[in-house]
């Protein structure tokens, strides 16, 4: 079942390259086809499992399913795959946004469909693997092979930007950036198996094997450094942030979509699971600092979103803002903010999807994603404004809707924690009304740049929004199910720090 | 001496190479024909491939004072004549347009394949110098072959008189040795190399090492490599760059690492390769950055993977050094030949240069897709993503270098370094493959590429790439077979 989770979209891939030979529908629907069924396994895997019964002690996996074949002996390399509440979460994220992804591009992408939906469908099987892979050199390949894809997507069909650079420099940088650093969690991952190698005599990758590995303190703080930079730069974290708005802005809508929705995600996702329950002393002392980048993540994303022309560099630097509540939030390794992390998580693949669908729909009718020629757009065309409009309204954290939910529980954990940065962070909801607001001011109201009127939603857009906005209001209403299917898993992570620290963090 | 029956069957690959070179002169003296000959060719290449079967059940063994047939020699041989067929098909499908005599490069590559599988055998520098001539002279022919490109001709005379200068260096190398050492089998050399080696001993090394570092065109002896890769014609450049550099390294793996252990512990000697293979990794990926010219960039991409495989060799030990060498080298020739493979098949002799200009791959994917696919793939596999045998390779480079203490961590550095500067030019000829053409394209591969031989020769490398990308144990058995070692009296 696990194995069908990564493959259907790598069938389906492939079944969409050749099907372009019977027009450049069928390649849609195929894709189409295979993303709602990824979906409908991953919801039924949500609904057949009680997450949160799975009551576990620190430093345990309880894994809902699991499925292990031996493939590389030599190395003591396994196909490994097992779920938990974590990755369900991000499993069901990630084929929702597939589904919207293969929606959004159906008018957008015109040229060389198949292909693209090839590019397309493979990251998703690719983050489907990272998000299930619990061997490190499973992780590993599942994480690099993420960016080729990616790279293609963003080279081949991406746009030109607001400022002329061009869409292969910014693939290219995407994944110099990406794979230097990947580079770096290789040599971390090998690090940590040579250790436990010396130790126990077995050469292993295995992630529960590897959690036993006992290490020096200055060692342990030189891998988890590689593992955390690795994750870092993915995240992003402020000073290795520049790669994000290049690629976004140049990203074709779906690309722009996963990149936000899912790609970033991974990279927390890894923190979670691999850099602290690998490294619990290590991260505890790097927390303060984490945190600090953090709150510099969500400053500095906001100061500069605000003063960004290109509508989609915009949404980039508030991404950047609001990851930043997700770092400060994972790293106070209190058990309500991680909480948080998991509906910020969530709500933002969600809401930053729907600013980047919107964006793409502007550009369609526009052919422009310059906010100074935009405008006045309220009195052009129905449908659009005001859906904009909630969707800025999510990014600014209205109450009521999923990003509140995440961002007002980061916060009260981390209040406990470390009430300065808490303060600090908080600033971050206020700058969020101003960009947001901005990007509502810029975009639709004023003077209007022309009186032609422009063409409406359609049905097939009018859908995917509704279903976005479902489940951004569902998450602000009622995010119990969510919480209570990552709570187990929470736990226990923030469990490990607990008992791994002398000094109780919350004082 | 007396030679026993097992000793020759030890050394049926090679005898069966000559063999070939004999009967390919024959077949031409009877009839001049293209497809004739180079069926004997291949055939004979074939014989000697599966030959190694019957050495392995013999081995180890050693055949005169010269020649050790043990695992490695025959993993190694194996390697070379794959590679050698795998040069021979593209040159069928390459030279068939040729308007002067075809048939003699078969000639040139069974008799360079010879050379390469002696120096695989050697234990002995007498008979390192000879298979590295053998080797070395029927290359030179081979380079300009199609000696009516200015370029060709060119690439020739530089290769020969650098070439040239490199073996006498390397020769009064050797004499030096000899000079203090007074034997000249590998394991009385690496019996006389102790930790703190006598002046003589280290300057003969060294000029020693020059030459082979030469012929592998490590930095900083590389300067003929993009100039020489660029000049000949694409097959023989596939030719170059795997089969004549793995002899080359195998040689240098058996006389420093196998047969003089100590050559290891003696630190000028692992401080040069040290500091050659870091260069090398830094030097090839830099220059390459660049290139507009892809045999150029494949040439430099080479100085590059040879640094890493250096590296790989020094700090592997027991447990990884010499599986890693050969699982890496393997995966390095059969992605080498799918890259110069497509280079190939879009090129002809007879057009005033190949097929390897940037410009010429424009959009290459949506004129012939398969084809564009190989070479990205062999691209991938040779920037070393996973999902692509180069992805194993590298990952015993960073095994083994973790593992390694203070040299591997340095090493290290020159890796991460190296390989991300590396992915900049190995994505701009990606990239350029799938880009829009601007202008009429000049070259193209024929539209049934995938029929003839040269095509089904690459599509079989795209499917090893893939395949032991995923699924790497089959390799990494074989390549254990090289643990199966003579042991030095």
């Amino acid at each position: 079942m696990l194995t069908w989770l990564i493959l259907i979209p790598f069938i389906g891939g492939l079944l969409s390259w050749q099907a372009e030979r019977f027009g450049s529908k069928a390649p849609r629907w195929i894709a189409l086809f295979s993303m709602i069924l990824l979906f409908a396994c991953t919801l039924n895997l949500w609904l057949k499992y009680d997450y949160s019964l799975a009551n576990l002690s620190a430093g345990q996996s309880v894994w809902a399913e699991e499925f292990q074949v031996n493939w590389i002996p030599r190395f003591g390399i396994s196909f490994h795959l097992a779920l938990d509440g974590l990755s369900i979460l991000m499993l069901l994220l990630t084929a929702f946004l597939g589904v919207l992804a293969v929606v959004c591009s159906w008018t957008e992408v015109k040229r060389k469909v198949g292909f693209f939906h090839l590019n397309l469908l493979w990251i998703l099987g690719a983050v489907a693997g990272v998000f299930l892979a619990m061997d490190m050199f499973l992780f590993f390949f599942f994480w690099e092979m993420m960016l080729i894809p990616m790279y293609f997507l963003i080279s081949l069909w991406g746009h030109k930007a607001v400022d002329g650079k061009g869409r292969v420099e910014a693939a290219t940088k995407f994944f110099i950036y990406t794979q230097s650093s990947g580079l770096l969690l290789l040599l971390a991952i090998i690090g940590l198996v040579f250790v436990h190698y010396m130790q126990t005599d077995v050469l292993t990758f295995d992630y529960a094997d590897l959690r036993n590995t006992q290490m020096s303190a200055s060692l342990e703080m030189i891998l988890m450094l590689g593992f955390f930079i690795a994750f870092a730069v993915k995240f992003p974290v402020v000073p290795f942030h520049s790669w994000l708005p290049d690629a976004h802005s140049q990203a074709p809508t779906a690309g722009s979509v996963d990149l936000a929705g899912i790609l970033l995600k991974t990279a927390a996702y890894g923190m979670l699971r691999f850099a602290i329950p690998f490294f619990p002393n290590a991260s505890q002392e790097i927390a303060p600092l984490a945190m600090w980048l953090g709150v510099a993540g969500i400053i500095y994303g906001a100061f500069v979103a605000y003063s960004q022309d290109d509508i989609k560099r915009m949404i980039a630097y508030t991404s950047i803002s609001h990851m930043g509540f997700v770092l400060i939030g994972i790293y106070s390794f209190n058990q309500i903010a991680m909480q948080g992390v998991v509906v910020q998580m969530l709500a933002h693949g969600i809401s930053a999807a729907g600013l980047f669908i919107i964006s793409g729909q502007l550009y369609e009718r526009l052919k422009t994603r310059d906010l100074n020629k935009m405008g006045g757009l309220s009195s052009r065309m129905s449908g659009i404004p005001p859906i904009a409009m909630f969707f800025a309204a999510a990014s600014l954290g209205l109450p009521g809707l999923g990003n509140f939910v995440g961002e007002f529980l980061i916060l009260v954990g981390v209040f406990k924690v470390d009430m300065v940065v808490a303060l600090f962070a908080t600033s971050g909801l206020v700058l969020g009304a101003v960009y947001s607001l901005i990007l509502v001011q810029r975009s639709l109201h004023g003077p209007a740049q022309s009186n032609e009127p422009l063409a409406g939603i359609n049905a097939r857009e009018l859908t995917m929004m509704l279903s976005l906005i479902f489940i951004l209001v569902w998450l602000g209403l009622y995010p119990q199910p969510v919480l209570d299917t990552s709570a187990a898993v929470m736990n226990s992570i923030g469990q490990l720090i607990t008992s791994s620290q002398s000094i109780p963090a919350a004082q | 001496m007396t030679f026993t029956l097992e000793n020759l069957q030890a050394l049926l690959p090679l005898l069966i190479t000559c063999a070939t070179t004999i009967f390919v002169m024959l077949a031409i003296a009877i009839k001049r024909n293209h497809w004739w000959n180079a069926t004997v060719t291949v055939i004979g290449l074939n014989i000697a491939l599966l030959s190694s079967y019957y050495a392995l059940k013999v081995i180890p063994q050693t055949v005169t004072p010269l020649f050790v047939v043990d695992g490695f020699s025959l993993f190694f041989s194996g390697l070379i004549l794959i590679a050698a067929l795998g040069a021979t098909t593209l040159t069928n499908a390459y030279i068939e347009s040729f308007k002067r005599n075809r048939e003699e490069i078969y000639l040139l590559i069974t008799i360079a394949t010879a050379g390469g599988i002696v120096l695989s055998f050697s234990h002995h520098m007498a008979s390192l110098f000879i298979g590295l001539e053998m080797m070395s002279v029927a290359l030179y022919g081979m380079v300009a072959y199609t000696y009516d490109r200015a370029r060709s001709l060119e690439a020739a005379i530089k290769y020969l008189v650098l070439s040239a200068t490199a073996s006498a260096i390397m020769l009064f190398g050797i004499a030096l040795i000899y000079a203090q050492i007074g034997s000249l089998a590998f394991s009385e050399i690496g019996a006389g190399i102790t930790q703190e080696p006598s002046l003589l001993i280290v300057v003969g090394g060294m000029m020693l090492l020059i030459g082979l570092f030469f012929k592998l065109s490590l930095a900083p002896f590389h300067l003929w490599t993009p100039d020489v890769y660029e000049g000949a014609p694409a097959p023989v450049g596939a030719f170059l760059a795997t089969a004549a550099k793995v002899a080359v390294f195998a040689v240098l793996v058996r006389f420093a690492i196998l047969e003089s252990n100590s050559v290891l512990a003696s630190t000028p000697f692992v401080i040069t390769l040290i500091v050659v293979a870091c260069i090398s990794m830094m030097v090839g990926n830099l220059l390459a950055l660049k290139q507009n010219n892809i045999k150029r960039m494949l040439g430099y991409s080479s100085i590059a993977h040879f640094g890493y495989l250096l590296l790989l060799v020094l700090v592997g030990g027991q447990k990884f050094g010499i599986e890693g060498f050969a699982v890496y080298l393997t995966i390095y020739v059969i992605t080498s030949l799918a890259a110069f493979g497509v280079v190939t098949l879009m090129s002809q002799a007879d057009g005033k240069r190949d097929a390897d200009m940037l410009s010429d791959y424009r959009g290459l994917f949506w004129r012939r897709p398969y084809l564009a696919s190989i070479f990205t793939l062999s691209l991938f596999s040779l920037a070393g993503i996973p999902l692509t045998a180069g992805f194993i390779g590298k990952f015993y480079v960073v095994t083994a270098a973790v593992g390694a203490g203070f040299w591997g961590w340095i090493g290290l550095i020159f890796v991460v370094l190296g390989s991300s500067i590396g992915i900049f030019f190995y994505l701009r000829t990606i990239i350029s493959l799938f880009l829009a053409k601007k202008h009429m394209h000049r070259f193209d591969a024929e539209i049934n590429w995938g029929q003839r031989t040269g095509g089904i020769m690459v599509l079989g490398a795209a499917a090893f790439i893939l395949v032991i990308g995923i699924i790497p144990n089959p390799l990494m058995f074989i390549a254990q077979l090289t643990q199966l070692l003579w042991v030095a009296q």
